[in-house]
């Protein structure tokens, strides 16, 4: 799978998630340039990422993310791309 | 496995919910049908924002149902929860406003006055609190006298949160079994460790099912349903140490659901009727082309096996109360005939209370069970084999559940169970007796068709209509009455027991029962009458409803009769009734007017207010002898 391919997939879970249309996805987008992106929220992301590629991320990878571009390389490596 | 499997997938979701609030007439209706499709937590949130959006806070106006004020108390995070409880509700036509106590402080928040929990007046309390709180001060070190010490101060506080509750808010309390969720320090014989957090929960679990019924509290049994669906798919560590979450949010919506079951069952809104297709569904093959011969089931084959089981299931649910009726595209005699002559059939003729066969469309047919039974069309669920079938219901008949069954029968019994839409709180004799009933119904109706004139019919019934106040015995029943009742319903207002036992108490107001009983058996509990004493000479009728099982029987004036009698014994000189109008009881619009009140007032909304003077009352003579017991 490639990386744009994730960054669309990405992209709808974010729609879904936010309920806008105006999201973006770019590498270095982080919580905090998107209103309502708490801490529940990010656990939403993650457990639908989880579903989705049927993977599971642990505690660490989890604590180390700090953008978009980071978890689009988790899911890459996972997946196996 | 935590999906809601047994909802269709809809198709334009995103565009659906995006449009939500683009016409507000039809936007609850709208909601509804996205309530009712597969959502995953994502979309159960999504669905959420948008109706919070839209509505706002109050519930939207004509909602038919009473809407919920739910006080969420507990020990972690359950900001979680909160739409998808609120969506499981709108599933079921539900308005769920949810308050959560602020972090940790259920306790401080039910003993202070003070506190937004009181100020929130709950009208219903769910206690959630988490298995490592519950197990705090317990650990393998301690030896069995402790361990039993704490077990038994464990017992007190929930008791003591119940009582605080009730007392605080007079309202029904839930509370949520906790999940079995801490690792094992023994293994398989690990209640032999005394100190055990695992063990103590396993143990409380146990003792909570005859606690909270000995105090009258009902159990959201959320064990039970991680049981089935594997406790690692409710629970994940991880998000424990995250965010306090002892329930994760893939699971949600299922949590959602087990909620909503209980919330809606409070006020009676359970389905009472499973209607089956036959070909497919109850035995594989079709009997017009296979004949009798060619069907298969019972023993002998796999498959055969499995359409036994789900009869079996069928008929389980009958004998609890569900009413089981059978609508299929056959010829009558075709249909009929694996029941009458078929050794291996579960199910037998006079188990199905509405049996319609013929090659009209199923909608109508459907239309035609409600219309023989006297229940509400949202009160049917319908299994079918057939996509085709499914689909046509679902689009001509939104109001009733058609589970995604899918075509292995070996299924169809779980995914009527998963999908909870019998729940009920309790099983009186009238649940039981009721396939009996509709038995009787249908003798009757024969006998109706054989006499002409219904003056003879009526008294060939003989008839007796047996009453009494309400009482401890009746209650459940009285209760379940008055929340499930909705088309003879004068008022619908709705009460808990706790209302019901301030009836009994009240000198100035009074709680009938009544009961009739007829040459083919007894109906049960048909009518529920409660009068209040305005002033010194006004009865108020707060509230008179009854069974569409006995309409056309001359209940109504006889059940008068005794109404004007109690009132002039709490020396009432005028009966005061009421008819208050909802969605579904437009049948009793006239129903004063018709027995001789006459009509005072009539409102904007059709409600209407009508009289009756009881010194110049004069009793209708009906075939119906009174008794009170």
């Amino acid at each position: 799978m490639s990386e744009a391919e994730i960054y669309a997939e990405l992209g709808e879970i974010f729609r879904d998630v936010f309920l806008t249309d105006d999201i973006e996805l770019r590498p270095e987008l982080s919580a905090k340039d998107v209103p309502g992106w708490d801490s529940f929220k990010q656990i939403d992301i993650i457990l639908a990422v989880e579903e989705k590629y049927r993977i599971k991320l642990n505690t660490r990878e989890l604590d180390s993310l700090q953008n978009v571009g980071d978890l689009v390389r988790v899911i890459t490596a996972k997946t196996g791309g | 496995m935590t999906i809601l499997y047994w909802l269709p997938e809809i198709e334009d979701w995103r565009g659906r919910l995006r449009g939500l609030g683009n016409n507000p007439e039809t936007a609850w209706d709208e909601a509804l049908a996205l309530a009712n499709s597969r959502l995953d937590f994502i979309r159960t949130n999504a669905l959420d924002q948008m109706i919070s959006k839209i509505f706002g806070d109050a519930p939207p106006k004509n909602l038919s149902t009473k809407p919920i004020r739910l006080a969420l108390l507990g020990s972690g995070t359950m900001a979680h929860l909160r739409s998808a409880i609120r969506i499981a509700g709108l599933r079921r036509g539900l308005w769920i406003s949810i308050y959560e106590n602020d972090y940790g402080q259920y306790w401080q928040e039910l003993t202070d006055p003070g506190s937004g929990l009181h100020e929130f007046k709950p009208n219903v309390v769910l206690f959630a609190l988490d298995p490592h709180h519950l197990a705090a001060g317990l650990g393998a070190g301690l030896g069995r006298a402790e361990a039993e010490h704490g077990f038994a101060e464990l017992r007190d506080r929930l008791q003591e949160c119940w009582r605080l509750a009730r007392e605080a808010f007079h309202c029904p309390v839930i509370h949520q079994v906790p999940l079995p969720l801490h690792p094992t320090l023994l293994g398989n014989n690990e209640h032999r460790l005394p100190g055990s957090r695992q063990g103590l929960i396993t143990r409380l679990n146990h003792a909570l099912r005859e606690l909270a019924d000995a105090e009258g509290v009902d159990l959201l049994a959320i064990d039970a349903r991680a049981a089935i669906d594997g406790l690692k798919a409710w629970h994940d560590p991880a998000l424990w140490h995250r965010a306090k979450q002892e329930i994760s949010p893939a699971a949600a919506p299922m949590y959602g659901e087990l909620v909503a079951r209980l919330l809606a069952a409070k006020q009676g809104r359970s389905a009472k009727c499973l209607v089956l297709d036959l070909d497919n569904t109850l035995w594989g093959g079709v009997v017009g082309d296979d004949g009798l011969e060619g069907l298969v089931i019972g023993q002998g084959s796999a498959l055969g096996e499995a359409f036994v089981a789900f009869q079996e299931y069928a008929r389980e649910l009958a004998r609890r109360g569900v009413i089981l009726a059978v609508c299929s595209k056959n010829d009558e005699a075709n249909a009929v005939e694996p029941f009458d002559k078929h050794p291996e059939m579960v199910l037998k003729r006079h188990d199905i209370a509405s049996f319609v066969a013929n090659w009209n469309d199923k909608a109508s047919n459907l239309r035609a069970i409600t219309d023989e039974l006297n229940i509400g069309i949202d009160s049917l669920v319908f299994v079918d084999d057939n996509p085709f079938e499914r689909a046509l219901i679902r689009r001509e008949l939104p109001m009733v559940a058609v589970p995604e069954v899918g075509d292995d029968p070996a299924t169809f019994a779980q995914t009527l169970a998963d999908a909870g839409y019998f729940e009920a709180l309790a099983v009186t004799e009238e649940d039981r007796a009721r396939g009996e009933q509709y038995q009787g119904n249908r003798q009757r109706e024969r006998l109706k068709a054989s006499t002409t004139d219904l003056d003879s019919y009526l008294r060939s019934l003989e008839m007796e209509l047996i009453w009494r106040r309400f009482d401890k015995v009746g209650l459940q029943r009285t209760v379940q009455l008055i929340n499930k009742t909705n088309q003879f319903n004068l008022t619908t207002r709705r009460y808990t027991e706790e209302d019901v036992l301030a009836v009994m108490e009240d000198s100035r107001a009074f709680g009938l029962q009544l009961r009739l009983v007829d040459r083919f058996g007894d109906n049960g509990i048909i009518a529920i009458v409660i009068g209040k004493m305005n002033g010194t000479e006004d009865l108020a009728i707060d509230t008179w409803l009854m069974s569409c099982r006995v309409l056309g029987r001359q209940v109504e004036p006889t059940t008068l009769n005794l109404i004007a009698e109690t009132a002039k014994r709490l020396g009432a000189r005028r009966l005061i009734g009421e008819y208050l109008p909802t969605k579904k009881n437009g049948m009793v619009k006239d129903h004063y007017a018709k027995l001789g009140f006459t009509v005072a007032e009539t409102g904007e909304d059709g409600s209407s207010r009508a009289v009756l003077d009881l010194p110049t009352f004069a009793p209708a003579s009906t075939f119906i002898t009174v008794t009170e017991t």
